[in-house]
């Protein structure tokens, strides 16, 4: 009796412990990829890195700086949310005041869960595709295009998270009082799940600005700073990727500091998300 | 009969009552229609998207689906663009073996602490452990790629890779044939700690299903928490756990930056975990784009974005089935 009360203590503590483990190296790890990045990119971050476009022998380690990537990548990742929202608003509404958890509700949602899930290289491929077909070049335009695909599914799921979570009674009083479906949707809906869009708009934003791979072929790589919605633009990541695949140690430290640049702006976007949902949350009805 | 034509013809002075004029509910009700009608509309779009974006690669992938045997595409080894030789088996492979490597890195120790903070951690533990797997979720691929090539490939090359040749190089997967890092278990732990924050997240709902009072009539009896979780809350949960990682796997399949930068792009059916792997995502990143002058290449490099949609189409759709019914029966009880 004694025997077999210790063992199953002491594998108890085992257990416990590997999982206290197992969780320290998963937070670790995160560490650790911030540590990493803050050490070599800060050395090579200068204040030209982000105020300058690439100058002449930009890559063989003259003068200049990314900001036509920072800039570039705004632009894709703005105009990319952007053209998300305005899809993804009237699905998740939809989703919420017209399918509810219905069958069609659970398909529309498996969709969006499937289309969240292709890869966004295949994204990239396949908005090539669809440009060779009609003629139009690498491009700001196109690239605003794809991310927006790449940033749909992410964005509806997660307003859908939030919209779902609403007290049902809120909706039921609006009906109650005569108004129909879409006066709930843009009047009560949107208003109490405001915190929760701007959410789900950051946590897009973020995942947009980081993408490369749908980026590659549909928005190009310039030097400059583009102009207009036809002309092609650089963008962070490929910025970081072009910068690390050249010999030059210059460059490649370059590199590394673009890749902070990026961290950061993500971190920036992910942290503020944290913080405005935490501010408005207090406005809604609990 | 006087009063009612008095009523008729006194049009009631909204503003002086300090009221606003409204639209009518006809005209309110057709809005609603016309709203619905749209949003419907839009609503379609996800499932539409999915299937113009098979449709499109399986159409402009037909040239080479039909020029060649499905064995001789995805079982010949030989790529030889020049030649018109496409055989994709090193490439399947290479994915193959560095999602494998990567989902059976991420797994354990996600599961491991999916049950703690589950079951075992404080709330304050807790609260500091969502910011964190957001934060890792939110790092970029391209990001995570550089901290492979300044931190994993190195640690593999000065550590892994002679500890492996010192003392396990008669496993066969484990041999070490070659002397730099970027290798498929570059690759892998670079992956592996990608999936980790999905996997934690997704598993984490799981076991929050499992209701508590299962639990408590556990341990009421005298089970330890571990007996409890061994053998009341993971038989619960294993469906759902399989799901997610199927849905990890589906995850790491299709990523292309961070891998890509990581794991050497050799054209060759890798043996051992230590050789360098050419992915497919890899494949079509490198060279799609500059292939228009030789005939079918295009149609290949689409063939292979085609067979990882579908593959991931698959895993997807299966785990996120599961995942819909077992996280769908919590919201309902």
């Amino acid at each position: 009796m004694k025997k077999h009360w210790r063992r199953r203590h002491i594998v108890e503590a085992f257990f416990k412990g590997l999982m206290l483990v197992s969780f320290i190296v998963v937070a670790g790890a995160l560490g650790l990829i911030l540590w990493t990045i803050l050490v070599k990119g800060l050395p090579a971050l200068t204040w030209d890195m982000v105020t300058q476009a690439p100058q002449g022998g930009f890559y063989l380690g003259k003068g200049g700086g990314v900001l036509n990537a920072i800039l570039g990548s705004l632009y894709l990742a703005g105009g990319g949310t952007l053209l998300a929202l305005i899809f993804s608003l009237p699905i998740a509404l939809y989703l919420k005041t017209y399918l509810g958890d219905s069958n069609w509700g659970q398909y529309v949602r498996l969709s969006l869960d499937v289309l969240w899930g292709i890869p966004t290289i295949v994204y990239g491929v396949f908005g090539f595709t669809i440009m060779l077909a009609i003629g139009l070049r690498a491009s700001l335009l196109a690239g605003i295009v794809v991310l927006s695909l790449v940033e749909l599914p992410i964005m509806v799921r997660a307003m859908d998270e939030v919209i779902r979570r609403m007290p049902v009674d809120l909706e039921q009083a609006a009906l109650a009082l005569g108004s129909t479906k879409l006066e709930v949707a843009m009047r009560i809906v949107t208003r109490q799940m405001l915190p929760g869009i701007i959410t789900a708009i950051l946590l897009a934003l973020g995942r947009g600005i980081g993408d490369a791979a749908s980026v590659m072929f549909t928005a190009g790589y310039t030097d400059r700073i583009p102009t207009s919605l036809m002309q092609p633009t650089a963008s962070l990541p490929l910025a970081v990727f072009f910068q690390l695949g050249t010999p030059y140690p210059k460059v490649q430290q370059r590199g590394y500091a673009s890749a902070l640049i990026l961290t950061i702006i993500v971190l920036i976007i992910s942290i503020g998300s944290r913080w405005i949902s935490a501010r408005l949350n207090k406005y809604t009805v609990k | 009969m006087n009063r009612q034509i008095q009523f008729d013809n006194t049009k009631p002075d909204l503003e002086a009552e300090g009221r606003q004029s409204r639209p009518s509910v006809v005209a309110r009700n057709q809005q609603n229609q016309l709203a619905r009608r749209t949003f419907f509309a839009i609503t379609l779009l996800p499932m539409v998207l999915i299937a113009a974006v098979t449709l499109i690669l399986l159409v402009r992938s037909w040239p080479i689906l039909s020029a060649y045997s499905l064995k001789d595409l995805f079982l010949g080894s030989t790529w030889r663009p020049d030649e018109v030789l496409f055989g994709f088996w090193p490439y399947i492979a290479g994915t193959f073996w560095v999602t494998a490597v990567g989902v059976l890195l991420a797994v354990p120790p996600c599961l491991f602490t999916a049950l703690y903070l589950s079951e075992y951690s404080h709330s304050f533990t807790r609260s500091i452990a969502k910011p964190i797997l957001d934060l890792l979720a939110a790092i970029p691929p391209v990001v995570y790629g550089v901290w492979g090539l300044l931190a994993v490939v190195p640690f593999v090359e000065d550590v892994l890779a002679p500890l492996s040749k010192r003392w396990l190089s008669f496993i066969p997967f484990l041999a070490v044939r070659q002397p730099t890092g970027f290798s498929i278990i570059a690759g892998g732990i670079v992956l592996a700690v990608m999936i980790a924050p999905l996997i934690i997240s997704v598993v984490y709902e799981i076991l929050q299903t499992v209701p508590d009072e299962l639990r408590h009539a556990s341990l009421a009896v005298g089970a330890t928490q571990w007996q409890t979780i061994r053998q009341v809350v993971i038989p619960r949960v294993i469906p759902g756990m399989v799901a997610a990682v199927v849905l990890a796997a589906s995850r790491a399949l299709g990523e292309t930056m961070a891998v890509l930068m990581v794991v050497g792009n050799v054209a060759q059916v890798p043996q051992s975990i230590f050789d360098a792997a050419y992915p497919l995502p890899a494949l079509i990143a490198n060279n799609y784009g500059d292939m228009m002058s030789i005939p079918l290449y295009d149609a290949a490099l689409l063939c292979a974005a085609l067979i990882l949609l579908v593959v991931i189409l698959i895993f997807n759709i299966l785990s996120t089935l599961v995942l819909q019914r077992v996280l769908g029966k919590n919201q309902a009880s």
